[in-house]
Protein backbone atom coordinates (compact mmCIF):
# COMPACT_ATOMS: atom_id res chain seq x y z
CA UNK A 1 0.00 0.00 0.00
CA UNK A 2 2.73 2.39 1.02
CA UNK A 3 4.80 1.38 -1.99
CA UNK A 4 1.81 1.98 -4.25
CA UNK A 5 1.16 5.49 -2.97
CA UNK A 6 4.86 6.22 -3.38
CA UNK A 7 4.67 5.21 -7.04
CA UNK A 8 1.52 7.23 -7.61
CA UNK A 9 3.05 10.31 -6.04
CA UNK A 10 6.28 9.98 -7.98
CA UNK A 11 4.32 9.63 -11.18
CA UNK A 12 2.25 12.72 -10.33
CA UNK A 13 5.35 14.74 -9.49
CA UNK A 14 7.04 13.81 -12.75
CA UNK A 15 3.89 14.37 -14.78
CA UNK A 16 3.58 17.87 -13.32
CA UNK A 17 7.24 18.52 -14.11
CA UNK A 18 6.70 17.43 -17.72
CA UNK A 19 3.65 19.69 -18.02
CA UNK A 20 5.58 22.58 -16.47
CA UNK A 21 8.54 22.29 -18.82
CA UNK A 22 6.52 21.49 -21.94
CA UNK A 23 5.87 25.06 -23.18
CA UNK A 24 9.59 25.61 -23.23
CA UNK A 25 10.25 22.28 -24.97
CA UNK A 26 7.61 22.97 -27.62
CA UNK A 27 9.07 26.40 -28.32
CA UNK A 28 12.51 24.80 -28.55
CA UNK A 29 11.16 22.25 -30.99
CA UNK A 30 9.37 24.88 -33.05
CA UNK A 31 12.40 27.15 -33.16
CA UNK A 32 14.43 24.48 -34.95
CA UNK A 33 11.78 23.36 -37.45
CA UNK A 34 9.93 24.87 -40.35
CA UNK A 35 6.49 26.14 -39.37
CA UNK A 36 4.57 23.32 -41.03
CA UNK A 37 6.79 20.62 -39.50
CA UNK A 38 6.49 22.34 -36.12
CA UNK A 39 2.72 22.45 -35.97
CA UNK A 40 2.31 18.94 -37.39
CA UNK A 41 4.80 17.51 -34.86
CA UNK A 42 6.51 15.65 -37.62
CA UNK A 43 9.16 13.88 -35.55
CA UNK A 44 11.09 12.72 -38.61
CA UNK A 45 11.44 16.20 -40.06
CA UNK A 46 14.85 17.76 -40.35
CA UNK A 47 16.22 20.38 -38.00
CA UNK A 48 16.98 23.83 -39.32
CA UNK A 49 18.52 27.12 -38.23
CA UNK A 50 16.54 29.16 -40.75
CA UNK A 51 14.13 30.52 -38.15
CA UNK A 52 17.02 31.98 -36.19
CA UNK A 53 18.44 33.53 -39.33
CA UNK A 54 15.12 35.17 -40.21
CA UNK A 55 14.47 36.29 -36.62
CA UNK A 56 17.97 37.68 -36.26
CA UNK A 57 17.58 39.78 -39.40
CA UNK A 58 14.16 41.00 -38.34
CA UNK A 59 15.24 43.25 -35.48
CA UNK A 60 18.39 44.88 -34.04
CA UNK A 61 18.86 42.11 -31.48
CA UNK A 62 22.49 42.87 -30.80
CA UNK A 63 21.50 46.38 -29.82
CA UNK A 64 18.68 45.03 -27.64
CA UNK A 65 21.03 42.62 -25.90
CA UNK A 66 23.49 45.42 -25.30
CA UNK A 67 20.73 47.68 -23.95
CA UNK A 68 19.48 45.03 -21.55
CA UNK A 69 23.01 44.26 -20.45
CA UNK A 70 23.78 47.95 -19.80
CA UNK A 71 20.43 48.43 -18.09
CA UNK A 72 20.89 45.62 -15.58
CA UNK A 73 24.44 46.82 -14.93
CA UNK A 74 23.36 50.41 -14.30
CA UNK A 75 20.53 49.30 -12.03
CA UNK A 76 22.79 46.96 -10.09
CA UNK A 77 25.54 49.53 -9.52
CA UNK A 78 22.98 52.11 -8.43
CA UNK A 79 21.28 49.65 -6.12
CA UNK A 80 24.57 48.63 -4.49
CA UNK A 81 25.45 52.26 -3.86
CA UNK A 82 22.12 53.43 -2.42
CA UNK A 83 21.20 50.32 -0.46
CA UNK A 84 24.67 49.87 1.09
CA UNK A 85 24.71 53.38 2.55
CA UNK A 86 21.10 53.34 3.71
CA UNK A 87 21.25 49.75 4.96
CA UNK A 88 24.32 50.56 7.03
CA UNK A 89 22.72 53.67 8.53
CA UNK A 90 19.64 51.66 9.53
CA UNK A 91 21.64 48.73 10.89
CA UNK A 92 24.46 50.33 12.83
CA UNK A 93 23.82 54.01 13.54
CA UNK A 94 21.52 55.63 16.05
CA UNK A 95 19.94 58.91 15.11
CA UNK A 96 16.65 60.70 15.71
CA UNK A 97 13.94 59.97 13.18
CA UNK A 98 15.48 56.62 12.19
CA UNK A 99 12.48 54.47 12.99
CA UNK A 100 10.07 56.81 11.30
CA UNK A 101 12.12 56.83 8.11
CA UNK A 102 12.45 53.06 8.27
CA UNK A 103 8.68 52.69 8.29
CA UNK A 104 8.50 54.98 5.26
CA UNK A 105 11.00 52.74 3.50
CA UNK A 106 8.99 49.63 4.37
CA UNK A 107 5.91 51.32 2.94
CA UNK A 108 7.67 51.60 -0.37
CA UNK A 109 7.64 47.79 -0.51
CA UNK A 110 3.96 48.17 -1.27
CA UNK A 111 4.03 51.31 -3.42
CA UNK A 112 5.05 49.35 -6.47
CA UNK A 113 6.96 51.27 -9.13
CA UNK A 114 4.71 49.45 -11.60
CA UNK A 115 1.63 51.17 -10.23
CA UNK A 116 3.12 54.67 -10.30
CA UNK A 117 3.81 54.56 -14.04
CA UNK A 118 1.86 57.72 -14.82
CA UNK A 119 3.68 60.09 -12.47
CA UNK A 120 7.03 58.35 -12.75
CA UNK A 121 6.78 58.86 -16.49
CA UNK A 122 6.14 62.56 -15.90
CA UNK A 123 9.07 62.71 -13.49
CA UNK A 124 11.48 60.96 -15.83
CA UNK A 125 10.45 63.27 -18.67
CA UNK A 126 10.89 66.32 -16.42
CA UNK A 127 14.41 65.16 -15.56
CA UNK A 128 15.16 64.87 -19.27
CA UNK A 129 15.68 61.11 -18.93
CA UNK A 130 12.90 59.95 -21.26
CA UNK A 131 14.15 57.31 -23.68
CA UNK A 132 17.44 56.82 -21.82
CA UNK A 133 18.67 53.76 -19.96
CA UNK A 134 19.04 55.91 -16.84
CA UNK A 135 15.38 56.77 -17.10
CA UNK A 136 14.52 53.08 -17.20
CA UNK A 137 16.79 52.21 -14.29
CA UNK A 138 16.48 55.14 -11.85
CA UNK A 139 13.12 54.34 -10.20
CA UNK A 140 14.47 50.96 -9.09
CA UNK A 141 17.80 52.07 -7.66
CA UNK A 142 16.85 52.96 -4.08
CA UNK A 143 15.01 49.70 -3.68
CA UNK A 144 13.33 49.35 -0.29
CA UNK A 145 13.78 45.62 -0.60
CA UNK A 146 17.53 46.05 -1.11
CA UNK A 147 17.84 48.47 1.81
CA UNK A 148 16.06 45.95 3.98
CA UNK A 149 18.28 43.11 2.79
CA UNK A 150 21.48 45.06 3.44
CA UNK A 151 20.29 46.13 6.87
CA UNK A 152 19.71 42.50 7.82
CA UNK A 153 23.10 41.49 6.55
CA UNK A 154 25.00 44.33 8.29
CA UNK A 155 23.17 43.71 11.54
CA UNK A 156 24.66 40.26 11.82
CA UNK A 157 28.25 41.57 11.72
CA UNK A 158 29.74 41.35 15.26
CA UNK A 159 30.36 44.71 16.86
CA UNK A 160 33.88 43.59 17.92
CA UNK A 161 35.07 43.82 14.32
CA UNK A 162 33.65 47.32 14.09
CA UNK A 163 35.41 48.35 17.33
CA UNK A 164 38.68 46.77 16.28
CA UNK A 165 38.70 48.66 12.99
CA UNK A 166 37.93 51.88 14.82
CA UNK A 167 40.79 51.42 17.25
CA UNK A 168 43.04 50.92 14.24
CA UNK A 169 42.02 54.45 13.25
CA UNK A 170 39.54 53.63 10.54
CA UNK A 171 36.80 56.17 9.80
CA UNK A 172 33.17 55.21 9.55
CA UNK A 173 33.15 54.99 5.76
CA UNK A 174 36.42 53.05 5.92
CA UNK A 175 34.88 50.59 8.36
CA UNK A 176 31.88 50.18 6.07
CA UNK A 177 34.09 49.60 3.04
CA UNK A 178 36.73 47.37 4.67
CA UNK A 179 34.73 45.42 7.24
CA UNK A 180 31.04 45.33 6.40
CA UNK A 181 31.03 45.18 2.61
CA UNK A 182 33.45 42.21 2.36
CA UNK A 183 31.52 40.31 5.03
CA UNK A 184 28.23 40.86 3.18
CA UNK A 185 29.52 39.35 -0.07
CA UNK A 186 27.03 36.45 -0.13
CA UNK A 187 24.18 38.91 0.33
CA UNK A 188 25.48 41.07 -2.49
CA UNK A 189 25.72 38.03 -4.73
CA UNK A 190 22.19 36.94 -3.88
CA UNK A 191 20.84 40.41 -4.39
CA UNK A 192 22.69 40.72 -7.70
CA UNK A 193 21.17 37.52 -9.05
CA UNK A 194 17.66 38.52 -8.06
CA UNK A 195 18.11 42.05 -9.37
CA UNK A 196 19.62 40.97 -12.69
CA UNK A 197 16.90 38.42 -13.39
CA UNK A 198 14.15 40.88 -12.37
CA UNK A 199 15.40 43.67 -14.60
CA UNK A 200 16.37 41.40 -17.46
CA UNK A 201 12.72 40.36 -17.49
CA UNK A 202 11.05 43.68 -16.70
CA UNK A 203 8.65 44.92 -19.36
CA UNK A 204 5.94 47.46 -18.55
CA UNK A 205 8.10 50.32 -17.33
CA UNK A 206 10.73 50.00 -20.10
CA UNK A 207 7.87 49.86 -22.61
CA UNK A 208 6.68 53.23 -21.35
CA UNK A 209 9.97 55.12 -21.08
CA UNK A 210 11.76 53.86 -24.17
CA UNK A 211 10.91 54.93 -27.65
CA UNK A 212 13.79 53.95 -29.91
CA UNK A 213 15.83 50.86 -30.79
CA UNK A 214 18.86 52.55 -29.20
CA UNK A 215 17.42 52.22 -25.68
CA UNK A 216 14.82 49.49 -25.96
CA UNK A 217 15.60 46.38 -23.86
CA UNK A 218 15.11 42.83 -25.08
CA UNK A 219 11.67 42.28 -23.58
CA UNK A 220 10.22 45.34 -25.32
CA UNK A 221 12.03 44.46 -28.54
CA UNK A 222 10.66 40.92 -28.38
CA UNK A 223 7.10 42.14 -27.82
CA UNK A 224 7.32 44.44 -30.84
CA UNK A 225 8.89 41.74 -32.97
CA UNK A 226 6.18 39.23 -32.03
CA UNK A 227 3.24 41.62 -32.39
CA UNK A 228 0.52 40.03 -34.54
CA UNK A 229 0.48 43.15 -36.75
CA UNK A 230 3.93 42.12 -37.95
CA UNK A 231 2.55 38.77 -39.11
CA UNK A 232 5.49 36.72 -37.91
CA UNK A 233 4.86 32.99 -37.76
CA UNK A 234 5.13 30.74 -34.75
CA UNK A 235 8.49 29.16 -35.57
CA UNK A 236 10.16 32.50 -35.99
CA UNK A 237 8.61 33.90 -32.80
CA UNK A 238 9.81 30.79 -31.00
CA UNK A 239 13.32 31.28 -32.37
CA UNK A 240 13.33 34.93 -31.25
CA UNK A 241 11.99 33.93 -27.83
CA UNK A 242 14.59 31.21 -27.38
CA UNK A 243 17.27 33.67 -28.41
CA UNK A 244 16.27 36.28 -25.88
CA UNK A 245 15.84 33.92 -22.96
CA UNK A 246 18.97 31.90 -23.74
CA UNK A 247 21.56 33.90 -21.74
CA UNK A 248 19.58 33.90 -18.51
CA UNK A 249 18.29 30.37 -19.00
CA UNK A 250 21.76 28.92 -19.64
CA UNK A 251 23.15 30.86 -16.69
CA UNK A 252 20.35 29.44 -14.57
CA UNK A 253 20.94 25.87 -15.65
CA UNK A 254 24.68 26.14 -15.02
CA UNK A 255 24.45 27.96 -11.67
CA UNK A 256 21.18 26.38 -10.58
CA UNK A 257 22.16 25.84 -6.99
CA UNK A 258 23.43 29.41 -6.48
CA UNK A 259 20.38 30.79 -8.23
CA UNK A 260 17.91 29.00 -6.02
CA UNK A 261 19.84 29.89 -2.89
CA UNK A 262 19.99 33.50 -4.00
CA UNK A 263 16.24 33.66 -4.36
CA UNK A 264 15.86 32.03 -0.97
CA UNK A 265 18.18 34.37 0.81
CA UNK A 266 16.57 37.38 -0.81
CA UNK A 267 13.06 36.28 -0.03
CA UNK A 268 13.23 34.80 3.41
CA UNK A 269 15.57 37.03 5.37
CA UNK B 1 32.51 61.86 29.79
CA UNK B 2 28.96 62.99 29.03
CA UNK B 3 30.42 65.50 26.63
CA UNK B 4 32.15 62.66 24.83
CA UNK B 5 28.90 60.67 24.64
CA UNK B 6 27.13 63.71 23.28
CA UNK B 7 29.72 64.19 20.59
CA UNK B 8 29.47 60.53 19.58
CA UNK B 9 25.71 60.86 19.38
CA UNK B 10 25.93 63.94 17.20
CA UNK B 11 28.50 62.27 14.98
CA UNK B 12 26.23 59.26 14.48
CA UNK B 13 23.27 61.50 13.70
CA UNK B 14 25.20 63.42 11.08
CA UNK B 15 26.64 60.30 9.47
CA UNK B 16 23.29 58.54 9.68
CA UNK B 17 21.43 61.22 7.82
CA UNK B 18 24.24 61.73 5.32
CA UNK B 19 24.25 58.05 4.44
CA UNK B 20 20.51 57.90 4.29
CA UNK B 21 20.02 60.99 2.17
CA UNK B 22 20.92 59.56 -1.27
CA UNK B 23 18.39 56.74 -0.90
CA UNK B 24 15.86 59.06 0.77
CA UNK B 25 16.17 61.47 -2.13
CA UNK B 26 15.63 58.71 -4.69
CA UNK B 27 12.68 57.26 -2.81
CA UNK B 28 11.14 60.71 -2.53
CA UNK B 29 11.58 61.42 -6.23
CA UNK B 30 10.34 58.02 -7.48
CA UNK B 31 7.90 56.84 -4.81
CA UNK B 32 6.64 59.43 -2.35
CA UNK B 33 6.41 62.49 -4.54
CA UNK B 34 4.76 60.54 -7.40
CA UNK B 35 2.23 59.09 -4.95
CA UNK B 36 1.32 62.58 -3.78
CA UNK B 37 1.35 63.96 -7.32
CA UNK B 38 -0.89 61.13 -8.47
CA UNK B 39 -3.41 62.01 -5.81
CA UNK B 40 -3.18 65.69 -6.71
CA UNK B 41 -3.66 65.14 -10.44
CA UNK B 42 -6.56 62.78 -9.77
CA UNK B 43 -8.48 65.83 -8.52
CA UNK B 44 -8.15 67.78 -11.75
CA UNK B 45 -9.91 67.46 -15.08
CA UNK B 46 -8.13 66.42 -18.22
CA UNK B 47 -6.12 69.04 -20.01
CA UNK B 48 -7.28 69.35 -23.62
CA UNK B 49 -6.49 71.82 -26.33
CA UNK B 50 -9.81 73.53 -25.95
CA UNK B 51 -10.00 73.46 -22.17
CA UNK B 52 -7.18 73.78 -19.62
CA UNK B 53 -7.37 71.40 -16.68
CA UNK B 54 -9.28 72.62 -13.68
CA UNK B 55 -9.97 71.46 -10.16
CA UNK B 56 -12.92 69.08 -10.16
CA UNK B 57 -12.62 67.40 -6.77
CA UNK B 58 -13.72 63.79 -6.79
CA UNK B 59 -15.24 64.02 -10.27
CA UNK B 60 -12.71 61.61 -11.77
CA UNK B 61 -13.53 59.04 -9.12
CA UNK B 62 -17.24 59.47 -9.80
CA UNK B 63 -16.57 58.97 -13.50
CA UNK B 64 -14.75 55.75 -12.72
CA UNK B 65 -17.55 54.47 -10.52
CA UNK B 66 -20.03 55.26 -13.26
CA UNK B 67 -17.94 53.50 -15.88
CA UNK B 68 -19.05 49.89 -16.51
CA UNK B 69 -15.59 49.02 -17.85
CA UNK B 70 -14.11 50.01 -14.49
CA UNK B 71 -16.37 47.57 -12.66
CA UNK B 72 -15.69 44.85 -15.22
CA UNK B 73 -11.94 45.34 -14.81
CA UNK B 74 -12.22 45.29 -11.01
CA UNK B 75 -14.29 42.13 -11.22
CA UNK B 76 -11.78 40.55 -13.59
CA UNK B 77 -8.91 41.41 -11.29
CA UNK B 78 -10.69 40.07 -8.21
CA UNK B 79 -11.40 36.87 -10.08
CA UNK B 80 -7.80 36.76 -11.29
CA UNK B 81 -6.60 37.11 -7.68
CA UNK B 82 -9.19 34.68 -6.29
CA UNK B 83 -7.94 31.94 -8.64
CA UNK B 84 -4.22 32.62 -9.03
CA UNK B 85 -3.46 33.22 -5.33
CA UNK B 86 -4.82 29.99 -3.79
CA UNK B 87 -4.08 27.75 -6.78
CA UNK B 88 -0.47 28.83 -7.20
CA UNK B 89 0.09 28.52 -3.44
CA UNK B 90 -1.46 25.03 -3.46
CA UNK B 91 0.59 23.90 -6.43
CA UNK B 92 3.71 25.44 -4.92
CA UNK B 93 3.14 23.47 -1.72
CA UNK B 94 2.64 20.21 -3.62
CA UNK B 95 5.75 20.92 -5.68
CA UNK B 96 7.81 21.60 -2.57
CA UNK B 97 6.61 18.46 -0.78
CA UNK B 98 7.44 16.39 -3.86
CA UNK B 99 10.73 18.06 -4.59
CA UNK B 100 11.70 17.46 -0.97
CA UNK B 101 10.75 13.77 -0.87
CA UNK B 102 12.63 10.80 -2.24
CA UNK B 103 11.32 10.53 -5.76
CA UNK B 104 13.14 9.46 -8.92
CA UNK B 105 14.55 12.21 -11.16
CA UNK B 106 14.34 14.77 -8.37
CA UNK B 107 16.89 17.08 -9.98
CA UNK B 108 14.90 17.23 -13.20
CA UNK B 109 11.65 17.76 -11.31
CA UNK B 110 13.03 20.69 -9.32
CA UNK B 111 14.53 22.32 -12.39
CA UNK B 112 11.31 21.89 -14.36
CA UNK B 113 9.24 23.48 -11.61
CA UNK B 114 11.53 26.45 -11.17
CA UNK B 115 12.45 27.24 -14.79
CA UNK B 116 9.42 29.43 -15.63
CA UNK B 117 10.56 31.81 -12.88
CA UNK B 118 13.66 32.89 -14.79
CA UNK B 119 11.79 33.59 -18.03
CA UNK B 120 10.44 37.06 -18.83
CA UNK B 121 6.65 37.23 -18.75
CA UNK B 122 6.77 38.37 -22.38
CA UNK B 123 8.69 35.27 -23.40
CA UNK B 124 6.33 33.10 -21.36
CA UNK B 125 3.42 34.64 -23.23
CA UNK B 126 5.08 33.84 -26.55
CA UNK B 127 5.54 30.22 -25.47
CA UNK B 128 1.91 29.94 -24.49
CA UNK B 129 0.74 31.55 -27.71
CA UNK B 130 1.89 28.34 -29.37
CA UNK B 131 -0.43 26.41 -27.03
CA UNK B 132 -3.46 28.62 -27.39
CA UNK B 133 -3.50 29.36 -31.13
CA UNK B 134 -6.76 27.99 -32.54
CA UNK B 135 -6.38 25.07 -34.95
CA UNK B 136 -2.60 24.89 -34.97
CA UNK B 137 -1.97 25.26 -31.23
CA UNK B 138 -0.89 22.38 -29.01
CA UNK B 139 -4.09 22.45 -26.93
CA UNK B 140 -6.29 22.17 -29.99
CA UNK B 141 -4.20 19.38 -31.44
CA UNK B 142 -4.45 17.42 -28.20
CA UNK B 143 -8.17 18.16 -28.15
CA UNK B 144 -8.51 16.93 -31.74
CA UNK B 145 -6.99 13.57 -30.72
CA UNK B 146 -9.96 13.13 -28.40
CA UNK B 147 -12.41 14.47 -30.94
CA UNK B 148 -13.00 17.92 -29.44
CA UNK B 149 -13.71 20.85 -31.69
CA UNK B 150 -11.18 23.66 -32.07
CA UNK B 151 -11.41 26.33 -29.36
CA UNK B 152 -10.29 29.93 -29.73
CA UNK B 153 -8.96 30.12 -26.16
CA UNK B 154 -7.80 33.73 -26.36
CA UNK B 155 -10.52 34.99 -28.64
CA UNK B 156 -13.68 34.30 -26.68
CA UNK B 157 -14.76 36.06 -23.49
CA UNK B 158 -15.47 32.84 -21.56
CA UNK B 159 -11.93 31.48 -21.81
CA UNK B 160 -9.63 34.49 -22.33
CA UNK B 161 -9.21 35.34 -18.66
CA UNK B 162 -8.68 31.67 -17.81
CA UNK B 163 -5.92 31.48 -20.39
CA UNK B 164 -4.26 34.49 -18.73
CA UNK B 165 -4.72 32.98 -15.27
CA UNK B 166 -3.11 29.74 -16.32
CA UNK B 167 0.04 31.46 -17.55
CA UNK B 168 0.32 33.41 -14.29
CA UNK B 169 0.04 30.25 -12.19
CA UNK B 170 2.58 28.53 -14.40
CA UNK B 171 4.96 31.45 -13.97
CA UNK B 172 4.76 31.97 -10.21
CA UNK B 173 4.15 28.52 -8.65
CA UNK B 174 7.79 27.49 -9.02
CA UNK B 175 8.92 30.72 -7.42
CA UNK B 176 6.73 30.15 -4.37
CA UNK B 177 7.88 26.53 -4.20
CA UNK B 178 11.37 27.74 -3.35
CA UNK B 179 10.16 29.40 -0.16
CA UNK B 180 8.33 26.27 0.90
CA UNK B 181 11.39 24.16 0.11
CA UNK B 182 13.52 26.36 2.34
CA UNK B 183 10.98 26.17 5.16
CA UNK B 184 10.69 22.38 4.80
CA UNK B 185 14.41 22.01 5.23
CA UNK B 186 14.27 23.74 8.62
CA UNK B 187 11.85 21.14 10.03
CA UNK B 188 13.90 18.76 12.22
CA UNK B 189 14.11 15.09 11.18
CA UNK B 190 13.10 14.04 14.72
CA UNK B 191 9.50 15.02 14.13
CA UNK B 192 9.26 12.61 11.25
CA UNK B 193 10.89 9.85 13.26
CA UNK B 194 8.62 10.45 16.23
CA UNK B 195 5.60 10.35 13.94
CA UNK B 196 6.83 7.10 12.38
CA UNK B 197 7.28 5.48 15.80
CA UNK B 198 3.74 6.51 16.72
CA UNK B 199 2.60 4.88 13.50
CA UNK B 200 1.17 8.14 12.17
CA UNK B 201 0.26 8.09 8.51
CA UNK B 202 2.13 10.41 6.16
CA UNK B 203 -1.03 12.33 5.44
CA UNK B 204 -1.66 13.01 9.13
CA UNK B 205 1.97 13.97 9.65
CA UNK B 206 1.78 16.43 6.77
CA UNK B 207 -1.50 17.89 7.89
CA UNK B 208 -0.84 18.09 11.64
CA UNK B 209 2.90 18.81 11.79
CA UNK B 210 4.20 20.12 8.47
CA UNK B 211 1.41 22.48 7.44
CA UNK B 212 1.24 24.33 10.79
CA UNK B 213 5.02 24.75 10.75
CA UNK B 214 4.77 26.19 7.23
CA UNK B 215 2.20 28.78 8.29
CA UNK B 216 4.56 31.81 8.46
CA UNK B 217 5.88 30.92 5.00
CA UNK B 218 2.36 30.60 3.67
CA UNK B 219 1.48 34.06 4.95
CA UNK B 220 4.59 35.53 3.41
CA UNK B 221 3.80 33.89 0.08
CA UNK B 222 0.20 35.00 0.35
CA UNK B 223 1.19 38.66 0.56
CA UNK B 224 3.54 38.22 -2.40
CA UNK B 225 0.89 36.43 -4.42
CA UNK B 226 -1.60 39.19 -3.71
CA UNK B 227 0.86 41.85 -4.85
CA UNK B 228 1.57 39.76 -7.96
CA UNK B 229 -2.11 39.69 -8.81
CA UNK B 230 -1.83 43.45 -9.29
CA UNK B 231 1.61 43.42 -10.88
CA UNK B 232 1.72 40.47 -13.28
CA UNK B 233 0.05 41.76 -16.43
CA UNK B 234 2.84 41.72 -19.02
CA UNK B 235 1.41 38.68 -20.80
CA UNK B 236 -1.80 40.60 -21.57
CA UNK B 237 0.19 42.66 -24.05
CA UNK B 238 0.99 39.54 -26.07
CA UNK B 239 -1.93 37.23 -25.51
CA UNK B 240 -5.18 39.22 -25.40
CA UNK B 241 -4.56 42.96 -25.00
CA UNK B 242 -7.36 42.84 -22.45
CA UNK B 243 -9.88 41.57 -24.96
CA UNK B 244 -12.15 40.28 -26.31
CA UNK B 245 -14.49 43.09 -25.25
CA UNK B 246 -12.48 43.70 -22.04
CA UNK B 247 -13.10 40.15 -20.80
CA UNK B 248 -9.48 39.68 -19.74
CA UNK B 249 -8.56 43.28 -18.88
CA UNK B 250 -6.84 43.77 -15.51
CA UNK B 251 -6.47 46.95 -13.48
CA UNK B 252 -2.82 47.75 -14.13
CA UNK B 253 -3.30 47.15 -17.85
CA UNK B 254 -6.32 49.46 -17.75
CA UNK B 255 -4.22 52.15 -16.04
CA UNK B 256 -1.59 51.80 -18.73
CA UNK B 257 -4.21 51.94 -21.47
CA UNK B 258 -5.90 55.03 -20.05
CA UNK B 259 -2.65 56.89 -19.55
CA UNK B 260 -0.64 55.88 -22.59
CA UNK B 261 -3.15 54.79 -25.20
CA UNK B 262 -6.04 57.17 -24.47
CA UNK B 263 -3.89 59.92 -22.90
CA UNK B 264 -6.32 60.36 -20.05
CA UNK B 265 -3.91 60.86 -17.15
CA UNK B 266 -6.41 62.18 -14.55
CA UNK B 267 -8.60 59.09 -14.66
CA UNK B 268 -5.53 56.85 -14.69
CA UNK B 269 -4.35 58.76 -11.61
CA UNK B 270 -7.66 58.23 -9.83
CA UNK B 271 -7.49 54.51 -10.56
CA UNK B 272 -3.86 54.42 -9.39
CA UNK B 273 -4.90 55.98 -6.08
CA UNK B 274 -7.55 53.32 -5.62
CA UNK B 275 -4.99 50.57 -6.24
CA UNK B 276 -2.51 52.21 -3.86
CA UNK B 277 -5.17 52.35 -1.14
CA UNK B 278 -5.82 48.64 -1.51
CA UNK B 279 -2.08 47.93 -1.40
CA UNK B 280 -1.79 50.06 1.75
CA UNK B 281 -4.54 48.00 3.38
CA UNK B 282 -2.63 44.83 2.47
CA UNK B 283 0.49 46.39 3.95
CA UNK B 284 -1.32 47.37 7.14
CA UNK B 285 -2.67 43.84 7.54
CA UNK B 286 0.78 42.45 7.02
CA UNK B 287 2.37 44.72 9.61
CA UNK B 288 -0.39 44.44 12.18
CA UNK B 289 -1.33 40.80 12.06
CA UNK B 290 1.40 38.76 10.51
CA UNK B 291 4.29 37.43 12.44
CA UNK B 292 6.82 40.22 12.22
CA UNK B 293 9.68 38.27 13.56
CA UNK B 294 9.61 35.73 10.78
CA UNK B 295 10.52 38.13 8.03
CA UNK B 296 11.15 41.57 9.41
CA UNK B 297 13.39 40.99 12.38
Amino acid sequence: MKRLSHYVESAAAILLAVIWISPLLFAFWAAFHSTSDAVNFNLMSSWTLDNFRVAWDGAPWLQYFLNTFLLVTIVLIGQFFFTTLAGFAFAKLEFPGKNFVFILVLMQLFILPEVLIVENYAMVSRLGLFDTLFGVGMPYMASAFGIFLMRQSFKSVPIELHEAARIEGCGLLGILWRVYVPLAKPTYLAYALVSVSTHWNNFLWPLIVTNSPETRPLTVGLSIFGAPENGVDISIISAATMMSVAPLLIAFLVFQRQFVQAFLRAGIK
Amino acid sequence: MSKHVNMERRRQAIYGWLMLSPAALMLSVFAFYPSGATFFSSLFSRHTRRKPSEFTGLENYNDLFADPTFWLVVKNNLFYAAITVPVSIGIALAMALWANSKIPARGFVRTAYFTPTVLPMIAAANLWLFFYTPGLGVLDQIGALFGFASVNWLGQPETALWAIIFVTIWKEAGFFMIFYLAALQTIPEDYKEAADIEGTSRWTYTRRIVLPLLMPTTLFILVNAMINSVKLIDHLFILTKGGPSDASKLILYYIWEMAFAFFDAPHAAALTILVLSVLCIVAAIQFLYLDRRTHYQ
